[in-house]
């Protein structure tokens, strides 16, 4: 029970294995193949981009790496631990994050009262009965995200009442609570403007070293420049992995994705 | 920037109090000037009202209010119907009737008060979380199915066992204790001793709200899946949201036996039972304050309703229909209950007539 706390224990903990492992991933919903014999390896720090079309499989294979539901087969290895069967809290008190594609907030709260959340989450005393005081650490920290997304003018703002463009800046800092070791980005800048695109490259680039992340973008412009290597999926299958530049140039992913296909 | 600002003024007023101003004002200063005059008006109520109001109205209001209360919070901030709250209250009345003293004394062991009541609220606590373990995997229509099933089946079990729950007759002469010289049964004594227990549990509610725990429980409210993945156990915190609600419960169970010295099936009948949603559906969800205003309509109405009937010339036997009306009115004009209304009207009285007229221009 006793998790390590800071970024170098666990780095230390986890020694050399692979950040995120998946071996042989299948989801399948009834007759329908989700996902097939996903194979996918990733280091500690890495940053990986997963293209395809729509359908490819992208977001249920992100919701069979944080537990929203089970794989049908495979095994999913978190830092060297065999996760596939653990709760979804579990792995995220493990130093795995998510956004979503959809943003996923407390309409009824505040935005600091959602940013407060996520700190608490991943920490200690969540069923504390006591009312966080003016030097709570976790305060602090969520006041620090708050700053780090740009919100600060509408931090005591419901967050129903807030744009599109802040809820997904929400979603981000939400993801960025605690201490993460890798954070998996549901399309990030899915209807942002060319304005909030730059703010978030700003921010994904800016990402501390040791913290990995794999995103799901359908914007070449954002995944390329942010990830050092790219999965490209299709129909559920691993199609073709790289480096940004190698995809980008290959026949067969520009006859598939940039060429229009089914995307 | 202007309609955000305007409208977030008053719903995040709570959050932004015990943040930024905590410092300028002291915590005095941020209560409503009506809540003042309402606890003065409640604390020297005695020198105005009669016994009977003090015992029969607000001792009871106050007690219903406490009921309704633990479902405010698992219904406003949980988002979990649950219709097993007054079984988890009058569980802990014969809880207290069995291990405590009563008229029936082949049954009650006769322990004292200080082990009877905190062993009643216990095993109230215990009862309520195991209807919450059971009902948190499910959502919904299915959550009040599951606990109204609960809540027949208690009824049914009191009335035909005999053996521990005395069957048909329940508990009679369950008293409170003579403790520092006063007897609480007196209306005055009495009502400051509901009074107590009703403001301290509606403060404390209060205040959990927002608590890491009652925040937490907002968010499962909101979005479960977003919360396990913030690292959330979320049918950890519905059970323990079952757990303290059951403790609220059963303290108003407590005091409702006391205040009628005893218990029977009927107490918890189905009825009853389904009158605290009510109680808590007229008087409105998304505050605590809303259990208590939703139990004093309801004990006046209950109390009164034959007077008015036979005083129009009408048979008195009809009361309950004249119940159901109000409460259909009520339910009709604003269905988040009388706190809804309240802040409807707020909302209407605040609103700035020349930034509206620039806010309709094209």
């Amino acid at each position: 029970m006793n998790a390590p706390t800071t970024v170098a224990e666990r780095l230390s903990a986890s020694g050399t294995a692979n950040a995120l492992e998946l071996r042989g991933i299948s989801k399948l919903f009834g007759a329908l193949v989700a996902l097939s014999d996903i194979t996918i390896s990733v280091h500690p720090g890495e940053r990986r981009a997963v293209l395809g079309s729509n359908g490819a499989g992208k977001t249920t294979l992100f919701n069979c790496i944080t537990g929203d539901f089970l794989p049908s087969s495979g095994t999913v290895r978190f830092f060297g631990e065999d996760i596939t069967t653990f709760p979804a809290h579990e792995r995220i008190r493990r130093g795995l994050r998510r956004t979503y594609q959809i943003s996923q907030l407390f309409a009824g709260l505040s935005v600091f009262d959602n940013i407060y959340l996520a700190c608490r989450g991943v920490s200690q005393n969540r069923f504390s009965l006591r009312r966080p005081g003016k030097d709570d650490a976790l305060m602090a920290s969520a006041e620090d995200l708050v700053r780090v997304v740009h919100l600060d003018e509408a931090k005591d703002t419901l967050v129903s009442e807030l744009s599109y463009g802040q809820q997904r800046q929400l979603e981000i800092a939400m993801a960025l609570s605690g201490a993460p070791r890798f954070i998996l980005f549901d399309e990030p800048a899915a209807g942002l403007s060319p304005t909030e695109r730059s703010e978030l490259i700003e921010i994904l680039v800016g990402l501390p070293d040791h913290m990995g992340f794999i995103i799901i973008e359908h914007d070449m412009d954002v995944a390329l420049r942010v990830s050092e290597s790219v999965t490209m999926m299709h129909n559920g299958r691993i199609f073709k992995e790289g480096k940004p530049a190698e995809i980008e140039e290959d026949p067969e992913v520009q006859a598939l994705y940039l060429g229009g296909g089914d995307g | 920037m202007a309609v955000v600002d305007q409208q977030s003024g008053d719903s995040v007023k709570t959050s932004a109090d015990s943040q930024s101003q905590g410092a300028k004002t002291t915590w005095f200063e941020r209560v409503p000037a009506i809540y003042w005059l309402l606890a003065l008006v409640l604390l020297i109520m005695p020198v105005m009202a009669s016994d009977f109001a003090l015992y029969q109205i607000f001792g009871w209001s106050f007690i219903l209010g406490m009921i309704a209360l633990s479902l405010m919070f698992l219904a406003g901030y949980g988002g979990m119907v649950s219709i097993v709250q007054m079984t988890i209250a009058a569980l802990a009345g014969y809880m207290l009737a069995i291990i405590g003293d009563s008229a029936i004394t082949e049954i009650s062991l006769g322990w004292p008060w200080w082990i009877s009541i905190p062993l009643a609220l216990l095993i109230a606590m215990i009862f309520g979380t195991l209807t919450g373990a059971l009902a948190v995997r499910t959502d919904g229509i299915y959550t009040i199915m599951i606990t109204l099933a609960i809540a027949s089946a208690f009824f049914y079990f009191t009335r035909q066992n005999y053996v521990l729950f005395n069957g048909f007759s329940g508990f009679n002469g369950v008293l409170a204790p003579n403790l520092f010289g006063i007897d609480w049964r007196n209306p005055v004594p009495f009502y400051y001793l509901t009074l107590f227990w009703a403001t301290v549990s509606y403060l404390v509610v209060l205040y959990i709200s927002r608590a890491p725990f009652g925040l937490a429980l907002q968010g499962v409210r909101d979005n479960a899946r977003r919360m396990a993945a913030l690292g959330y156990n979320v049918n950890a915190h519905r059970i323990a949201a079952y757990t303290f609600a059951a403790l609220i419960a059963g303290l108003g169970g407590i005091l409702l036996t006391w205040q009628s010295t005893q218990i029977s099936p009927g107490t918890a009948g189905i009825g009853p039972v389904i009158d605290i949603l009510v109680i808590a559906v007229i008087g409105g969800m998304t505050r605590p304050i809303g259990p208590f205003i939703g139990a004093f309509i309801y004990v006046i109405l209950k109390t009164f309703a034959i007077d008015i009937l036979v005083s129009l010339g009408l048979s008195g036997d009809r009361f309950q229909l004249l119940i159901g009306l109000c409460f259909l009115l009520i339910v009709f004009f604003s269905p988040d209950g009388i706190l809804g209304l309240w802040d409807r009207m707020r909302a209407y009285q605040k609103r700035d007539p020349l930034r509206d007229q620039m806010g309709e221009a094209p």
